[in-house]
């Protein structure tokens, strides 16, 4: 397939342009460090939503996601309570996020139920008890280790301080390329492409539709718990809201990303490419004092435009090529 | 219709009724201020908010669509009102009331539009504009707080005001349920929409059209967001840019705890009712039996889950994929 498709290349096109854009406009934007600074802003974001464009291409949506990883993130928190190590924190979170993944998967498989209900419903379940259990509580005093890997560059582990690229940014990339070639080059990505173009078919072809649909949601479980453990060491603490309203920002990637929420659509580079673009921009909107709300706002409306456009031009282009079927619009 | 036959096809909402008043009784048994009158109108006032927000959401599942934008909706409407109160403080009640409305009609009908004009899927369309329109709350106020001292006294009375009785929101919502249950039930509008949910494509060849009823069934959504806006401003005298931040998935839960398919054509005004009434039982209930109201969330998620369980056990037809556009618009 194309590595690059039209999508790609005006997001890419976009990217160059904010960076360029805001980089003239704004001083000290195009500092080594402000720009490692504009990563942290998109890492875990695009991690989730990586995980979230697998989901919405197999046709299935996991609202429930940013709860997951404030459920993880309270189980990391807990774990170093009871004095466990850094290393099974980091476990705890894992099978967290898995378990959380797991009943979702397991009610939307087992049940028939649709993922935007069961999520709906999870979403206010995992929220819900990191509430009960933590109150009006934050859990701190994470170990060194943690605050590296959510801050850190590269360089400091590596003993190079040339090298100003945060951790979390090299997590997303590894993410990404293994994510990317599970569902570019392997057969189990074209089956979820399968499935989420027409289930019954890809079922009646062979397909496991249901353990494929499981497995995804668990993957989303655990990527989640991944995002909180980065999230959780970067600003050291676990609190209830953590994450809050996440799940709308990783749909919203997707969707930039030109992932088709009827499912069977769209790619891990376009995903990638639109965690950037909302990433920096919001970064640089930022910088520009601009107040988070409004750009969320002007989030909203490119989410539309993103995809009234293709839809317009799609028209456009069709009426050029034959004359439009009678009765039809 | 035999009383047992109705027992039948009306099962689910009978046992989430009987579910609600045995959840009234053992509070009540174990706290007896949760049966005094004064309680019962509390819950009331509570969750006439809800209703007349659900009564919304339900026509537009029933379109196999969903609108998330009603709490940005509430937001926006509530601070336009409470802003033009303030500008004009000469503006008799009516005409704040025809604004709310018209306010949210019209925010509603772009959301209708989008999704008919563009086939787009409802769930985006919404999701995009339940930023934008939380974000031009922002740019409305300018981020300030309209707070207690700067709303219309007219506003703030609305909701206070007494009839017959009863409080006033009460009679908002009984009056909202009323419109809605003749449009439902009576109204060849309603009926179409029914027809639309159980399959778009026969209710097109049927010469229904469609697209008027999805921009119809958005906009009175809208409409309704619209007049809840004017009456959580009055309620709760305030008014800030997170008004209401995240109520529509209490919406949206109260709807599928009632038994509203998400995946359109089914649901019923009664069984709505009843999911508002299981939320606010619940949630009035909480800090009567002195459990934190930490728990609400949680609980709120669990019922929701266990409902769908139920509902899934009870048809037996495979949940259909919500995510699927209208299919009729694209015609």
């Amino acid at each position: 397939m194309k590595a690059l498709d039209t999508w790609e290349r005006i997001l890419i096109a976009l990217i160059v342009l904010v960076y360029l854009g805001f980089g003239l406009g704004i001083e000290g934007f195009f500092t080594p460090y402000a720009l490692a600074d504009t990563t942290y802003n998109f890492s875990e974001k695009a991690l989730i939503a990586l995980a979230m464009a697998l989901l919405v291409i197999g046709g299935e949506i996991d609202l429930s996601i940013a709860a997951t990883m404030a459920l993880a993130s309270m189980a990391m928190g807990f774990a170093m309570q009871a004095g466990a190590g850094t290393g099974t924190m980091v476990l705890a979170a894992l099978a967290t996020g898995a378990a959380c993944g797991a009943l979702n998967g397991w009610l939307v498989t087992r049940w028939k139920l649709p993922a935007i209900v069961v999520t709906i419903g999870t979403l206010s379940l995992y929220r819900g008890l990191a509430q009960v259990v933590l109150g009006d509580q934050a859990i701190t005093g994470y170990p060194e280790t943690l605050v590296t890997w959510g801050n850190g560059y590269l360089g400091d582990l590596l003993d190079m301080p040339w090298l100003i690229v945060p951790i979390e940014f090299v997590v997303m990339l590894v993410a990404a390329l293994l994510v990317g070639l599970y569902l570019h080059a392997t057969v189990h990505g074209r089956r979820i492409y399968a499935i989420g173009a027409n289930p019954v078919t890809a079922r009646f072809s062979g397909i496991a539709v249901d353990r494929y649909r499981l497995g995804l949601f668990v993957f989303a479980g655990i990527m989640a718990a991944l995002a909180a453990v980065l999230l959780t060491g970067r600003i050291g603490s676990t609190r209830p809201n953590l994450a809050m309203g996440w799940e709308l920002d990783a749909v919203t990637i997707v969707i930039l990303g030109g992932v088709s929420i009827q499912g069977g659509r769209g790619s891990v580079v376009g995903t990638l490419l639109a965690a950037v673009l909302l990433g920096s921009f919001t970064f640089a909107m930022g910088m520009l004092n601009v107040t988070g709300i409004v750009v969320s706002m002007v989030v909203g409306g490119l989410l539309i435009v993103a995809m009234v456009l293709p839809q317009y031009l799609r028209r456009l282009a069709s009426r050029f090529q034959k004359p439009p079927a009678a009765g039809s619009a | 219709m035999s009383l047992s036959s109705h027992f039948h096809t009306r099962r689910r909402e009978w046992l989430l009724a009987a579910i609600i008043v045995l959840i009234v009784l053992a509070v009540g048994w174990r706290a007896p201020v949760f049966l005094s009158w004064r309680n019962v109108l509390d819950i009331g006032n509570d969750s006439a908010i809800l209703v007349i927000l659900v009564m919304g959401q339900m026509l537009v599942l029933l379109t196999r669509g969903v609108d998330l934008s009603v709490a940005s909706n509430l937001a926006l409407t509530g601070m336009l009102c409470a802003l033009a109160a303030r500008a004009w403080p000469g503006m008799p009640l009516p005409a704040l009331l025809l604004m709310a409305c018209v306010v949210g009609a019209l925010l509603g009908a772009v959301n209708g539009w989008l999704i008919m004009r563009f086939s787009l899927p409802p769930i985006v369309v919404t999701l995009g504009t339940l930023s934008a329109y939380r974000g031009a709350t922002f740019v409305a106020s300018g981020g300030a707080w309209i707070s207690d001292h700067e709303i219309h006294p007219l506003i703030k009375g609305l909701p206070r005001e007494d009839w017959l009785g009863l409080p006033a929101l009460i009679w908002f919502a009984l009056g909202v349920l009323l419109v809605s249950a003749y449009l439902l039930r009576w109204r060849r509008e309603g009926r179409e929409l029914y027809a639309y949910g159980g399959n778009p494509h026969a209710a097109l060849y049927a010469g229904i059209p469609v697209r008027q009823r999805l921009v119809m069934a958005y906009t009175f959504s809208g409409l309704l967001a619209g007049l809840a806006g004017l009456l959580w401003v009055g309620r709760y005298s305030i008014a800030f840019t997170e008004l209401a931040s995240g109520y529509e998935l209490t919406v949206i839960a109260a709807c599928v705890i009632g038994g509203v398919s998400i995946g359109g054509g089914v649901g019923t005004i009664a069984g709505a009712l009843l999911g508002v009434l299981f939320i606010g039982v619940i949630n009035g209930a909480l800090p009567v039996i002195q459990v934190s109201p930490f728990w609400q969330q949680a609980i709120a998620g669990a019922v929701i889950l266990i409902s769908v369980v139920l509902n899934a056990r009870a048809d037996r037809t495979q949940g259909r994929q919500i995510l699927e556009t209208p299919q009729g618009a694209q015609a």
